[in-house]
């Protein structure tokens, strides 16, 4: 509860500055006038939530598919990883979010370009954790499924892909932060709908309160699906967070 | 999986019992690690491998099951199976599924699996056991299980390296006893490596004595002594007799 202590300190500090201050309130709202318009604007927050929200958590789905089947598949075979790896890790110097408009004008406005956006954006964390759960694989376990005459399925079903899926949540909590950025700026890019265009339009109507509320919900978003995740690594993974002398 | 068949854990045919090593020679680069071993292991015997450090002696087990190739001589032996030093239990699997898991990879279905899992840990004192994750084990427990997994595999020969290195002398003494009670009643082929010639002395029928690196058999003791239902008191002087034996002979070598 400490960090409740450290939020109520901050929006104190900020609530004082905000009204002792001479700051005009389109430019920085005081705390107070944020919640009145996340309770005013709620209905249109809620709408807007629920399409950014969609975004986020597709998008995050389809980056654990894509990515833990590219991290088997760069473990599984070893030139493949050689060749590929480095060239994944280069992918990460190119701002993803500013190629959001060229994926606009290839699929539209829809939901499609936004999925590709934030899937691309999460992906990354995923492969790398992956990976490294799969590589974390005790050798002198490999050897004992060897001995008990395990086929390379068999090793991966028992084995395998227990070990990589705490890995592979791992990444997704990393990738969730990041990946609400990415649905923004996704809709920066050209949307009707969503948080990010919610926050785009409101900072022209100099509604800066309703702007700092998109954001506060956006952080929301962010925190919840970040808990669904660990609550579903406590869940599907409980030997994860147990010290094991042999894990 | 349906190309396997489940093998039945007490029954294994005599013949697949048998170890047969001849010239057998295994390098790693300059080292060679052992050389020239000969060695005939009957079906149902139990014997002891001894020996200092870096002789070679997980290598020999690996040999005979098959998980490494010998740089010169043959291996023929029937299926034998590894349970090594460390447990390497599945911390996502309980108790159960860790011993019948052997017995999953043979396709053996789920329901039939456990309940033969649930049978052995029973016999081996785990009965209440058999849901426990595996950190709620004791290091003994784990070494139950991990023995109840080798056990389940079927395997007419059984490969320990080092099976109780890590136990305490309490929980080891204990674990001696459960091992030859189970060898008692299901008797399997064994090759055990062990750094205690203690244990040796109160498990197996012969104690072989490694040479250091470059591994070779310098004594081959048998141990003359009638297998115990629990294992041989270690304070028998007949025991303690076999024990200075092999303490000797390994001393020989060190020297």
């Amino acid at each position: 509860m400490l960090a409740a202590l450290v939020v109520l300190v901050l929006l104190g500090g900020w609530e004082a500055y905000a009204r002792l201050g001479s700051i005009d309130d389109f430019i920085l709202p005081a705390p107070d006038q944020v919640a009145a318009s996340l309770w005013d604007d709620r209905g249109l927050l809620w709408d807007n939530l629920l399409v950014t929200a969609q975004e986020v958590v597709l998008g995050l789905a389809l980056a654990l598919a894509a990515g833990a089947l590219l991290a088997l598949a760069l473990h599984r075979f070893g030139p493949l990883r050689r060749a590929v790896y480095p060239l994944l890790v280069g992918t990460q110097a190119i701002p993803i979010v500013t190629i959001a408009p060229l994926l606009a004008a290839w699929f539209g406005y829809g939901l499609l370009p936004k999925l590709v956006i934030v899937a691309l954006v999460c992906f990354f964390p995923i492969v790398v954790t992956t990976l490294d759960g799969l590589a974390a694989v005790d050798p002198e376990q490999h050897k004992l499924l060897r001995s008990l005459g395990a086929s390379r399925a068999q090793t991966f079903r028992w084995v395998e892909a227990p070990a990589a899926l705490p890995a592979a949540l791992s990444g997704a909590k990393i990738a969730v932060a990041v990946g609400g950025i990415a649905a923004v700026f996704a809709e920066y890019a050209g949307s009707e709908k969503g948080l990010g265009h919610l926050l785009l339009q409101s900072i022209p109507q100099l509604e800066t309160a309703r702007a700092w509320a998109a954001v506060t919900v956006l952080a929301a978003l962010a925190i919840c699906c970040f808990a669904l995740l660990a609550l579903a690594e406590r869940r599907l993974a409980p030997w994860a967070h147990r010290k094991d002398p042999d894990a | 999986m349906a190309t396997r068949v489940g093998a039945p854990v007490v029954e294994a045919r005599e013949q697949e019992g048998e170890v047969r090593l001849q010239g057998l020679t295994r390098r790693f680069g300059e080292v060679v690690a052992l050389q020239d071993v000969a060695l005939r292991i009957a079906p149902r015997e139990v014997v002891a491998v001894v020996g200092p450090s870096g002789c070679g002696k997980s290598t020999l087990l690996e040999l005979v099951c098959g998980l490494q190739a010998p740089d010169a001589g043959t291996v023929d032996a029937g299926r034998a199976v590894l349970m090594p030093q460390r447990d390497l239990l599945l911390p996502w699997l309980d108790a159960r599924d860790n011993a019948a898991l052997p017995l999953r990879l043979a396709g053996v279905p789920k329901a039939d699996a456990r309940a033969r899992a649930h049978a052995l840990l029973a016999e081996l004192g785990l009965d209440g056991f058999e849901a426990a994750r595996t950190w709620e084990l004791s290091g003994g427990m784990r070494q139950r299980v991990a023995v109840a997994r080798t056990l389940l595999s079927g395997a007419p020969i059984l490969c320990l390296d080092e099976p109780f290195g890590a136990l305490d002398a309490i929980t080891r003494a204990d674990a001696q006893t459960w091992l030859s009670a189970i060898l008692h009643r299901t008797p399997r082929t064994v090759l055990l490596v062990t750094h205690d010639v203690e244990e040796a002395a109160v498990l197996a029928d012969r104690v072989l004595v490694l040479s250091p690196r470059p591994g070779r058999i310098v004594a081959d003791l048998a141990v003359g002594l009638p297998r115990a239902a629990t294992g041989r008191d270690p304070t028998d002087p007949r025991v303690v007799a076999v024990r200075a034996r092999a303490l000797e002979a390994l001393r020989g070598v060190m020297a």
